[in-house]
C-alpha cells in the first residue's frame, strides 16, 4: 500500500548508515537509450544512497530529462540496468511507481481542479481511500504554504504555487524517493527561492531526492552529491565543494574598454588572482578564479584603475555550469545553458524537444 | 480481481476528475448541444421538405443520433490529447495506477456529453414531431444502444489522441474520418439511392446499423419514397449495431491501452 516506508532508512541520518549497508535507493549501470540514430544516454552510471540528495547536473540534451524519464518508468532503456528501492525498472515497474514520486519539469497540475482537488486526486490514485486523501491533502496544502488559495482553481495559480502543488502531489503518498525534473525551470527568482525551501524541507525529511537541474548553484544548494552530465554519460562526481574546487570557488569577469587593454587587464588580474586567466577577445573579457572574491575584486579594480586601463564592466559572479563545462571539458557547455539563473526562463523549455528530436 | 477492483476505482477518480473538467468548461459543451440541434433544424427544414416531409423529420432523429454521437469521439481525442501536451499523462503514467483507467475514466466521463447531445437530440425531435412509437422498454434499449456506441467510438478517439499527441493535430485527425463515416450512411439518406462501393460501404457502416436500430426500436418508419433497405444488416440491425461496438471495442481499447503504456511526451 501507498506511504510504504522502510523505517530503518528514515531520518536524516539514514544517509551515513546507508553508507554502511551498501543499499542503494537508486542504483543505475550502463544505461543506454537511443532516439532514432541519437544516442541520448550512453552507459550512464548513478548510486543514490537512501536519504541522499543527487543533483544531476548538466545543460540542454545532456540527458537529464531521458535519465528521469526511464527512472520513473515513464521509458523504457535500451540497455542497461536501472533498480529503484530496489526494484528493477524493467522487471517490475509496478513497484517502482509504487516507491516513487515524480514532479516534472511542466507542473503538471489539472488547471480546472482546485489545489486540494488536485491532491485528492492524486493520493486516490496511489490507492489511498477518501478518508485518508482528504486527510493528507490538506496536511501538504498547509506544509506548502498553500491553505489559503486551496479551493481555488489551479489554473489560477502562479508559477511558483503551482510547481509547490505539483511538489506536493510527488510527495502524497511519502515515497521512498522523489524524482524532481528541473524543479525551478521557468521560475521567477522568487518562485525559485520558495521551490527551493520546500525542496529543502522534503530533504530534511529523510527522502531520498534525485534533482536534475541546468543551475551549478541550485545543485550546490540542495543536493548532497552532484554529477555532472554531458552527452549521455557522467564526466564528474562529487560534492559541490569537490566540484568547485576544481572551478575555483568565485570567478571576476572584467570587461576592458579598449581591445589594448586586455592583455593588460589579463596580466593584473594574473598577478592578484589564482590561476591563468581566460581571454575573450571577442568580448574585450578576462575571467579569473578568484578564491577570496570579495576582497580580489577591490584589489583588482584599484590596480587596474591605478594603471590606467580602462574597464566598461566588472563582475564579482559564482562559478556557473560553464565554468565546471569548461574546466571538465575544455569545451563551453551549449550557450544557452550558460547564464545562470535570471535567464531561466528563456532556457529551460527546449530540453525535451531537443532530446528527441535530435 | 483485486487488480479489477483497482481498475474501476481508479477510472472512477479519474471519470470524476473528467466530470468536474467538463462542469468547469461550459464551453466546451456548446458543440455537443448545438451541433444536434443545428443538424435537426438543418435536414429537417432545408432537406426535409424535398425528402419526405414530417415523416422525413420523425426518421431523421435515429440518423442525427448516430451522427451526433459519432461526432463525440473528437471530444475524448481531444480532451486526452489536451493531458497528454500538459504532461497531465506523464504524471498518471508515473503513478502505481491501473493502466488502462485513464482512457477509461476518459471514455466514461464523455459519456455523459454524450447523454446531453442525447437529451438535446430528441427534444429537438419532439419539437419537429418525432414520437416514441414502440412503447418504453425499446425506446430505453435504444437509449443503451446509443451509449455503447457512444462508448465505442470514444476509444478510436483515445487512439486518434495518442497517435497525434498534441491538441492541434488530434482536433484535425479527430473531425476528418467523421464526414465520410456519418455521411456515407443511412443516417440520413436511402442507401438504396447510392452507387456500388458507396452503398455496400454504407450497408456495411455501423452508423446505419445504429442509426437503423434506433429507428426500429423507437418506432419511426421510413418516409414512403425511401427504397426499403435489404441485406443482412439490414435485416438484424440491432445485433449487427452491437456487434460493431462490441468489434470497436476489442479492437480500439487494447490498441489505445498499449499506445497509452508506451506513448512519451514530446
Amino acid at each position: 500500500m501507498p506511504g510504504l516506508r522502510i523505517p530503518e532508512l528514515d531520518g536524516h541520518d539514514a544517509a551515513h548508515r546507508g553508507r554502511t549497508s551498501g543499499f542503494l535507493m537508486i542504483r543505475v549501470r550502463g544505461l543506454c537509450k537511443n532516439f532514432g540514430g541519437f544516442r541520448a544516454l550512453d552507459d550512464l552510471n548513478l548510486d543514490v544512497e537512501p536519504g541522499q540528495v543527487l543533483g544531476l547536473l548538466g545543460p540542454n540534451g545532456a540527458g537529464k530529462t531521458t535519465t528521469v524519464r526511464v527512472l520513473t518508468t515513464l521509458l523504457a532503456p535500451d540497455a542497461g540496468e536501472v533498480t529503484v528501492a530496489g526494484h528493477s525498472v524493467r522487471t517490475d515497474p509496478e513497484s517502482v511507481r509504487l516507491s516513487i514520486g515524480l514532479s516534472g519539469q511542466y507542473a503538471a497540475v489539472d488547471e480546472k481542479l482546485t489545489g486540494y482537488e488536485n491532491l485528492v486526486m492524486v493520493g486516490r490514485l496511489y490507492g489511498m481511500n477518501r478518508k485518508s486523501s482528504a486527510a493528507r491533502a490538506v496536511e501538504l496544502l498547509d506544509e506548502f504554504r498553500l491553505s489559503d488559495v486551496a479551493g481555488k482553481r489551479a489554473g489560477a495559480y502562479s508559477g511558483g504555487m503551482r510547481r509547490r502543488l505539483d511538489l506536493a502531489g510527488a510527495i502524497v503518498a511519502r515515497p521512498e524517493v522523489v524524482v524532481l525534473d528541473e524543479p525551478t525551470t521557468g521560475l521567477d527568482p522568487r518562485g525559485r527561492l520558495d521551490t527551493w525551501a520546500v525542496i529543502s524541507s522534503l530533504v530534511g525529511a529523510g527522502t531520498t531526492v534525485l534533482l536534475t537541474t541546468q543551475y551549478l548553484e541550485e545543485a550546490d544548494q540542495l543536493a548532497d552529491n552532484i554529477a555532472v552530465i554531458d552527452s549521455g554519460r557522467v564526466i564528474a562526481e562529487g560534492t559541490a565543494d569537490e566540484l568547485k574546487s576544481r572551478v575555483g570557488s568565485e570567478r571576476i569577469d572584467v570587461v576592458a574598454a579598449q581591445s589594448e587593454g586586455v592583455d593588460r587587464a589579463a596580466a593584473i588580474l594574473a598577478r592578484i588572482a589564482s590561476g591563468a586567466p581566460e581571454i575573450d577577445r571577442s568580448a574585450r573579457k578576462v575571467s579569473v578564479a578568484a578564491p577570496d572574491g570579495h576582497h580580489m575584486l577591490v584589489r583588482a579594480l584599484g590596480e587596474l584603475e591605478h594603471e590606467g586601463v580602462q574597464v566598461v564592466e566588472a563582475t564579482l559572479r559564482r562559478p556557473t555550469l560553464d565554468d565546471v563545462f569548461l574546466q571538465l571539458t575544455g569545451q563551453r557547455a551549449q550557450e544557452q545553458a550558460a547564464p545562470a539563473p535570471s535567464n531561466a526562463t528563456a532556457t529551460g523549455t527546449s530540453q525535451d524537444h531537443e532530446v528527441l528530436k535530435a | 480481481m483485486s487488480s479489477l477492483n483497482a481498475a474501476i476505482r481508479d477510472s472512477s477518480v479519474i471519470a470524476e476528475r473528467n466530470l468536474r473538467n467538463v462542469i468547469r468548461t461550459p464551453g466546451a459543451m456548446v458543440t455537443s448541444v448545438a451541433q444536434p440541434v443545428m443538424f435537426v433544424l438543418l435536414l429537417a427544414f432545408v432537406f426535409g421538405g424535398t425528402l419526405g416531409g414530417d415523416q422525413y423529420r420523425t426518421f431523421l432523429i435515429g440518423g442525427i443520433l448516430a451522427q451526433t454521437l459519432t461526432f463525440n469521439a473528437s471530444f475524448t481525442a481531444v480532451y486526452l490529447a489536451k493531458d497528454l501536451q500538459l504532461g497531465l499523462i506523464d504524471r498518471f503514467r508515473s503513478l502505481p495506477m491501473s493502466r488502462g483507467a485513464v482512457i477509461l475514466g476518459r471514455s466514461t466521463a464523455d459519456l455523459v456529453t454524450s447523454l446531453l447531445s442525447i437529451a438535446v437530440t430528441l427534444m429537438c425531435g419532439l419539437a419537429i414531431g418525432w414520437r416514441i412509437n414502440n412503447g418504453l422498454g425499446p425506446a430505453l434499449l435504444a437509449l443503451g444502444l446509443l451509449l455503447l456506441f457512444t462508448f465505442a467510438v470514444s476509444w478510436v478517439g483515445a487512439v486518434i489522441a495518442l497517435t497525434a499527441r498534441s491538441v492541434e493535430v488530434a482536433q484535425s485527425l479527430g473531425l476528418i474520418w467523421l464526414f465520410p463515416v456519418t455521411f456515407i450512411s443511412g443516417a440520413f439518406v436511402s442507401v438504396q439511392s447510392m452507387p456500388g462501393p458507396l452503398r455496400a460501404f454504407a450497408e456495411w457502416n455501423p452508423v446505419t446499423a445504429v442509426a437503423t436500430a434506433v429507428r426500429e426500436l423507437f418506432g419511426n418508419a421510413a418516409p414512403q419514397g425511401f427504397a426499403a433497405p435489404s441485406g443482412w444488416p439490414a435485416d438484424n440491425a440491432l445485433l449487427y449495431a452491437a456487434l460493431c461496438c462490441a468489434a470497436i471495442i476489442a479492437v480500439f481499447a487494447p490498441l489505445a491501452i498499449s499506445q497509452y503504456v508506451r506513448i512519451s511526451k514530446r
